[in-house]
């Protein structure tokens, strides 16, 4: 069990690494999707290993799946707005909410 | 744990998702990070269907391979201009992720192996069937999931619905 924690932990701080480095927000976005994925791997682990007679895990990476999924469409549709109102998607170009 | 055939899919497994997810954030091209994006979220399936869970992994499958990088591809390509680089960061902040990241991981990791965890049983992976995950999923009884089931499906429509006003012409 602790081979799949070790697994989903480097994949959680690579994902928080480049969380922290990255400066174009797309590539942001992809990091918070590495994160919620390795916290689906440690819910789904949990449940097969420590209760394995009951779903409870199995059903929350299941709802995780569905609100990263729909957090990831309203955000790259901002996204696109604000490329077609600034030309950019960098985050230092991106000091103003409102134009 | 003996070097069974399980033993071996699930190394390799893990040295996939390893190499693919720091691949992700240290590459320069977004294109490439979305492509190692896909991998990562392939090998995570294999990771659910070696535990058991074929329907999670089949969804995983279908939301995360199927929906969220095709999305993301289509966005990439409608936002990036030609030779779109990462932007090279003050050294003094990349040590500082870098080693925040670092710290963060290696903390986890010491807790996870020194911690003991309850009774951990080695089950054999049993398929979890369709009919059960049905009935849990439509039951509005202690082990019921029908709360949450309507929860999700009232944030889809109010994702549809904020994704067309957030993102049409004006």
């Amino acid at each position: 069990m602790e081979y799949y924690l070790i697994v989903s932990a480097i994949m959680f701080f690579a994902g928080i690494y480049g969380f922290f480095v990255r400066r174009n927000t797309l590539a942001i976005l992809i990091s918070i999707e590495l994160i919620l994925n390795a916290t689906d791997i440690n819910f789904a682990v949990f449940n097969r290993f420590l209760f394995p007679n009951g779903l409870e895990g199995h059903f929350f990476a299941l709802f995780s799946i569905a609100i990263s999924a729909a957090e990831t469409a309203v955000a790259i549709a901002i996204m696109i707005n604000i490329y077609r109102n600034i030309r950019s998607i960098q985050v230092r170009n991106l000091n103003e909410m409102k134009w | 744990m003996g070097l069974t055939l399980e033993t071996i899919l699930f190394f390799v497994l893990a040295a996939f998702i390893t190499v693919f997810s720091i691949l992700t954030v240290v590459t320069t091209r977004i294109v490439r990070s979305a492509t190692y994006l896909l991998f990562v979220l392939l090998a995570t399936a294999g990771i659910y269907f070696m535990l058991g869970y074929t329907f999670l992994g089949s969804v995983q499958i279908m939301v995360y391979a199927g929906g969220i990088v095709v999305l993301y591809v289509f966005s990439i390509l409608l936002t990036s201009g030609e030779g779109d680089k990462a932007e090279k960061l003050k050294r003094s902040k990349f040590l500082a992720g870098l080693g925040a990241s670092v710290a963060g991981g290696m903390i986890i990791l010491f807790i996870t192996l020194t911690h003991q965890f309850g009774p951990t049983s080695t089950p054999a992976p049993v398929e979890v069937s369709i009919k059960s995950i049905g009935y849990a999923l439509m039951s509005g009884d202690k082990y019921g999931y029908i709360l949450p089931f309507e929860a999700v499906s009232i944030l889809l429509l109010a994702c549809i619905i904020g994704g067309l006003l957030i993102a049409r012409k004006r």
